[in-house]
């Protein structure tokens, strides 16, 4: 099989290896912040930031990388990462910094990261790397953004926090709390299962 | 290897003595569960008037749309007429309060029917008793409409409306009172016009529209018991757990003497959920031991609810609960093969 080249790593990303719905990576993250769309935005592009510069920096170390060395080296250079994003938010974005609470910190664990380090950047060049990091920090926020849009519309009447139904819609605020989490997630995997097969037999 | 579709297995099991077998089919038992509920709907229609027959005849529409909708989308034909869709909407129904808008009937049911059951694969294979499922969406999703302040309302000639309901009138009491605060004028009154014991078991009080009336479900419940249609042990289990659970906290003083033990077991929906919601044979234990510590465990934790929760009730959140243990408890409670286990086969202890 052929090594796909940085523009199809970059669009594998999106959606056809889209880290939430098609590789179900990092579910914590993705169902403890998807009730805001701001908190869902916040969360991706931190965790975009690890991935892109974590992903470089282990591509231009990989031919130092010793195999049996190569995970804690990871860890080592993803923890770095994350503690400028958490030193970041709480800087300038100290309210949201707040609400994300343990979760900014727990980026160190999220799968996507590691899998793309493992997968991609220990063994490809700096550009191929980085296109796939970007590839996959969209697809990353193509399904926070969307899991947090459809809670926060239907749970809240809200998006961005810009009030879009009228107060007279019925607010379902299970779906803001931790069940709405599951439940939103549930449906939208099966929609979208449903969506891939129909055109895989078609 | 023939494509088979896992609703029309090959071979009808039903338990022996097959001679007379007909009766244990599932449209059989749904179809006595209905006429089981018929005393309860009546006496709902006649303390809430139309009301209870508002939401009966939506959540029922509802249902029989959802089921028939799901069973298209997986491309099966309607299973509407094994009646278990009708049963989930008529107990769903019946665990609504009287003021309850419709959308809230309408999505309650949806997602009774779409989420807890179809989701899971149908009938069968739900881990949850769907029209608790329901319930609990609604009652998360749309706290002020299903709680408290959803059931009081002022209705000319319909007085029963007008006051809390009984479990509420009692908490909110007893809240007053252990918080060490002078008990306000309206929620001592309220505690005050709770009704008589006679009254809670004709159904004369206010409450979710099949609760209140201890009778009728009795009735109901003990058709189902002769018919042999629920295990008998689940309500015995539940309700003698219940009443002990209640006794010693009446003892104990978690509860007020205005208050006691016998006006909790008639109010609320302890005896509903006995006879109707937690027999569901889908989501209920298989063996005898596991379905008396399934009921056990549900009656404990329905007082420990009520007692110590910021919800008055607590039969849906323990239903719930207890259904998630089901697979556990039945892991437990294998029966062990007459003869003991074989020799040297897996299941012996000593391998």
């Amino acid at each position: 099989m052929q090594e796909p080249t940085a523009g199809e790593r970059f669009l594998n990303g999106l959606l056809p290896e889209n880290p939430t719905y098609r590789q179900m990576l990092g579910l914590c993250a993705t169902l403890a912040v998807t009730n805001g769309v701001k908190p869902a935005f916040t969360m991706a592009c931190s965790t975009g930031f690890v991935l892109i510069c974590a992903n470089a920096m282990i591509s231009l170390m990989r031919k130092h990388l010793q195999p049996h060395l190569r995970i804690l080296i990871f860890t080592l250079t993803i923890a770095t990462f994350v503690t400028v994003v958490d030193r970041l938010l709480q800087a300038f974005f100290y309210p949201m910094s707040q609400q994300l609470g343990p979760y900014v910190p727990l980026i160190i664990v999220n799968c996507i990261i590691i899998s793309r380090c493992e997968v991609c950047a220990s063994k490809q060049s700096l550009p191929i790397a980085i296109a796939d990091a970007v590839g996959q920090t969209l697809g990353f926020l193509i399904g926070l953004v969307s899991l947090a849009s459809l809670r926060e519309l239907l749970g809240n009447g809200t998006w961005c926090e810009f009030e879009i139904l009228p107060q007279s819609w019925p607010r379902w605020r299970i779906l803001m709390l931790p069940p709405g989490a599951f439940i939103t997630f549930g449906l939208t995997l099966g929609f979208i299962e449903w969506f891939v097969h129909r055109k895989q037999r078609a | 290897m023939t494509q088979q579709t896992p609703s029309e297995p090959l071979l009808q099991v039903a338990p022996s003595p097959h001679l007379h077998a007909s009766h244990l089919s599932t449209q059989r038992v749904m179809l006595d569960v209905l006429i089981a509920l018929i005393p309860v709907c009546a006496v709902s229609c006649w303390v809430f008037r139309w009301y209870a027959l508002k939401q009966l005849v939506l959540c029922e529409l509802t249902a029989l749309l959802t089921e028939t909708l799901c069973a298209a989308l997986r491309r099966r034909k309607s299973p509407v007429w094994d009646l278990s869709a009708s049963v989930t909407a008529v107990l769903l129904a019946l665990s609504l309060p009287w003021n309850a808008p419709a959308y809230i009937a309408i999505i309650a049911t949806v997602v009774a029917i779409g989420l807890g059951k179809a989701a899971f694969g149908g009938l069968g294979f739900n881990l949850f008793n769907p029209a608790m499922v329901g319930r609990a969406f609604v009652m998360l999703s749309f706290a002020r409409e299903m709680g408290a302040s959803g059931y009081v309302a002022q209705v000319p000639g319909l007085d029963v409306i007008s006051q809390a309901t009984p479990l509420t009138a009692a908490k909110q009491y007893v809240a007053a009172l252990a918080s060490g605060a002078t008990v306000a004028d309206s929620v001592q009154t309220a505690f005050q016009n709770i009704p008589p014991l006679s009254d809670l078991f004709l159904g004369i009080a206010n409450g979710s529209l099949g609760e209140t009336s201890v009778g009728a479900i009795c009735l109901g419940g003990l058709y189902l018991c002769i018919r042999k249609t629920i295990a008998r042990e689940i309500p015995v289990c539940m309700l003698l757990t219940a009443a002990a659970m209640l006794g010693l906290m009446q003892l104990l003083g978690f509860t007020d003497d205005g208050f006691g033990a016998l006006h909790h077991l008639g109010s609320g929906a302890l005896f509903l959920g006995a006879f109707f919601i937690a027999t569901d044979p889908v989501t209920s234990p298989l063996t005898r031991r596991g379905r008396c510590i399934f009921a056990a465990g549900l009656g404990a934790l329905i007082c420990l609810f009520r007692a110590l929760s910021s919800y008055p009730e607590g039969v849906m959140f323990a239903v719930l609960f207890m259904n998630a243990m089901v697979p556990l408890i039945n892991r437990y409670t294998i029966r062990k093969p007459i003869g003991g286990p074989v020799p040297g086969s897996a299941a012996s202890p000593k391998a």
